[in-house]
């Protein structure tokens, strides 16, 4: 399968998969709101509810997500219901700025938008309490502009994992053509320099596909964040959760491969006298836990911070309200990018590569 | 501060579309495409391991080819070594045995020579012998044909006696 009809495969379903959401709105906004980087870049790195195109952002165009909730009951509707809901604001008790939500009309009757959070609503509002709302959250199952990101980057990785695959299925074991020849290098480095250079040479072998699908998964999502437009640019290997979620894949896996020589060595270091064991096993077993999360917050924090700092250099135009500033913050912002390609492979890189330490530590055999 | 606390919906999503997607590459995208390259690993590494030994059963090849051309070539010189002695010694004893022949053939020329030279002495000797038997008769019958010469002869033999 050649580049181009991937391609076009790709285009062919985000199109099915969207089309069927795509309402385009065009409502007139005449409100002139202050410039607010903070909240722009706020609002660009975390999840929404509408995957917005162009246009301002209110009003603009957008693609309105389906909400999926479960609060007795499955109930299903377009987000476009609280974008073009009811807009309600309410005081905010310390200041004299108003705290804006959107209320759902129709199907989203009773639940309202803030800050791209659904609540439910008591007698049709929102009771804020220090600028954060009381009110109970269904659980929200929707999906998200980051869920939808992650559809199309796993069906991305699918079509071209399974077109290589589809190649030496068809021509057996000769040199890769095509997409498999760019891409073969790259799966022997995961094998070869992550999984077999970490982990012991005769048990490597079960971990590869793991490794493999992490490592692509994360550069792959890396790599579509750093699309400033569709199918791209939400900022998914930057949200906590996806993060959260692969560093626990990891743990999993280290816990559930760890050998006997592995706990021993938390709950009875060899070498450690017995009474410095009640200092050791506390760290020990901290020690089991801040692995992973270092692996959450380095992988959270580099995507994040790699948009933030795009975002922010583009902002300087908005700031002095003069398209000149470009020439600075363009070539700038192109410089944080070309970075930012490198540091998405660096991180999946990374994450792999940690991934198949902490594996490789927990298969180790004891060698004293 | 929801920027850092895990989304529940999020976290649904992306175990269920991680769990699948590792199902699938696992099965349908990395045992084919890990075998695959392996297979082909295998097949380079087996095929410069064939032709490190070709190339070393050229080299054994070419070596025994070398001493058997040396041997060869050793050999020829031998023969041709032994050859010409051969040759000389038969030419030397051509040559001495030749030489001998010619020697006995000399000697045995020399030898007839010799006796021939001696029955021809011989003969010569008779032959002399009788014609100076002939030329003495004729003589004395000459001298001896009148009565004078008769006289004169037996006075000159008187003559010779006396003398003495």
């Amino acid at each position: 399968m050649t580049l181009s009809n991937l391609f076009k495969s790709f285009l062919l379903v985000i199109l099915t998969s969207l089309s069927f959401n795509a309402v385009f709105a065009n409502e007139g906004h005449k409100e002139e709101k202050e410039f607010n980087v903070g909240e722009m870049i706020m609002h660009h790195i975390k999840d929404a509810h509408e995957w917005h195109l162009f246009g301002p952002e209110h009003g603009g165009t957008s693609i309105y997500l389906p909400v999926i909730l479960v609060d007795g009951g499955l109930k299903t509707f377009s987000s476009s219901n609280f974008y073009h809901g009811e807009k309600d604001s309410v005081l905010a008790e310390n200041s004299k700025d108003y705290i804006h939500y959107m209320r759902g009309t129709g199907p989203a009757e009773g639940y309202a938008l803030f800050h791209e959070k659904i609540y439910k609503t008591e007698e049709g509002k929102l009771h804020f309490e220090d600028g954060h709302p009381h009110n109970a959250k269904p659980l929200d199952f929707s999906i998200t502009k980051n869920v939808l990101s992650l559809f199309f980057g796993a069906i991305l990785i699918l079509v071209i994992m399974f077109s290589i695959a589809g190649f030496y299925k068809k021509n057996g074991a000769v040199a890769p053509k095509g997409i498999a020849k760019f891409l073969e290098p790259i799966i022997i480095m995961v094998r070869d320099d992550i999984a077999k250079a970490n982990i012991d040479k005769h048990k490597y072998k079960k971990y590869v596909p793991y490794l493999l699908t992490i490592f692509f998964f994360i550069w792959l999502n890396n790599m579509l964040g750093l699309v400033p437009f569709l199918p791209g640019g939400a900022n998914l290997t930057g949200n906590i959760t996806v993060t959260f979620f692969l560093a626990c894949c990891t743990l999993i896996v280290t816990l559930f491969s760890a050998n006997g020589n592995y706990w021993k060595h938390i709950f009875a270091t060899p070498g450690v006298p017995i009474p410095l064991l009640v200092i050791m096993i506390p760290i020990e077993i901290v020690g089991i836990f801040t692995k992973p999360f270092a692996l959450m917050v380095r992988l959270f924090a580099n995507i994040t911070a790699g948009h933030i700092i795009i975002l922010a250099l583009i902002s300087i135009i908005f700031i002095n309200k003069n398209v000149a500033w470009g020439g600075l913050s363009v070539p700038m912002a192109l410089f944080i990018s070309v970075l930012e390609l490198l540091v998405a492979f660096l991180q999946a890189f990374l994450f792999s590569m940690l991934s198949a330490l902490f594996i490789g530590a927990a298969v180790e055999e004891a060698h004293h | 501060m929801d920027l850092i606390l895990p989304d529940l919906g999020l976290l649904f999503w992306t175990a269920l579309v991680f769990c699948i997607l590792l199902f699938l590459l696992a099965k349908f995208a990395w045992k084919p495409i890990l075998s695959a390259v392996n297979a082909r690993e295998q097949k380079i590494t087996e095929a410069l391991e064939l032709a490190e030994k070709t190339r070393s059963e050229m080299q054994a090849l070419q070596a025994e080819n070398d001493k058997i051309l040396k041997e060869a070539r050793a050999e020829r010189d031998n023969i041709l070594k032994e050859a010409k002695e051969s040759a000389n010694q038969m030419i030397e004893a051509a040559k001495s045995k030749s030489k001998l022949e010619a020697d006995k053939i000399v000697e045995s020329a020399r030898h007839t020579i010799n006796s021939e030279k001696a029955a021809a002495m011989a003969e010569l000797k008779t032959h002399v012998a009788a014609l100076s038997l002939e030329i003495a008769e004729k003589v004395i019958r000459g001298e001896l044909a009148s009565d004078e010469k008769q006289k004169a002869l037996a006075d000159k033999l008187v003559g010779d006696i006396n003398m003495n």
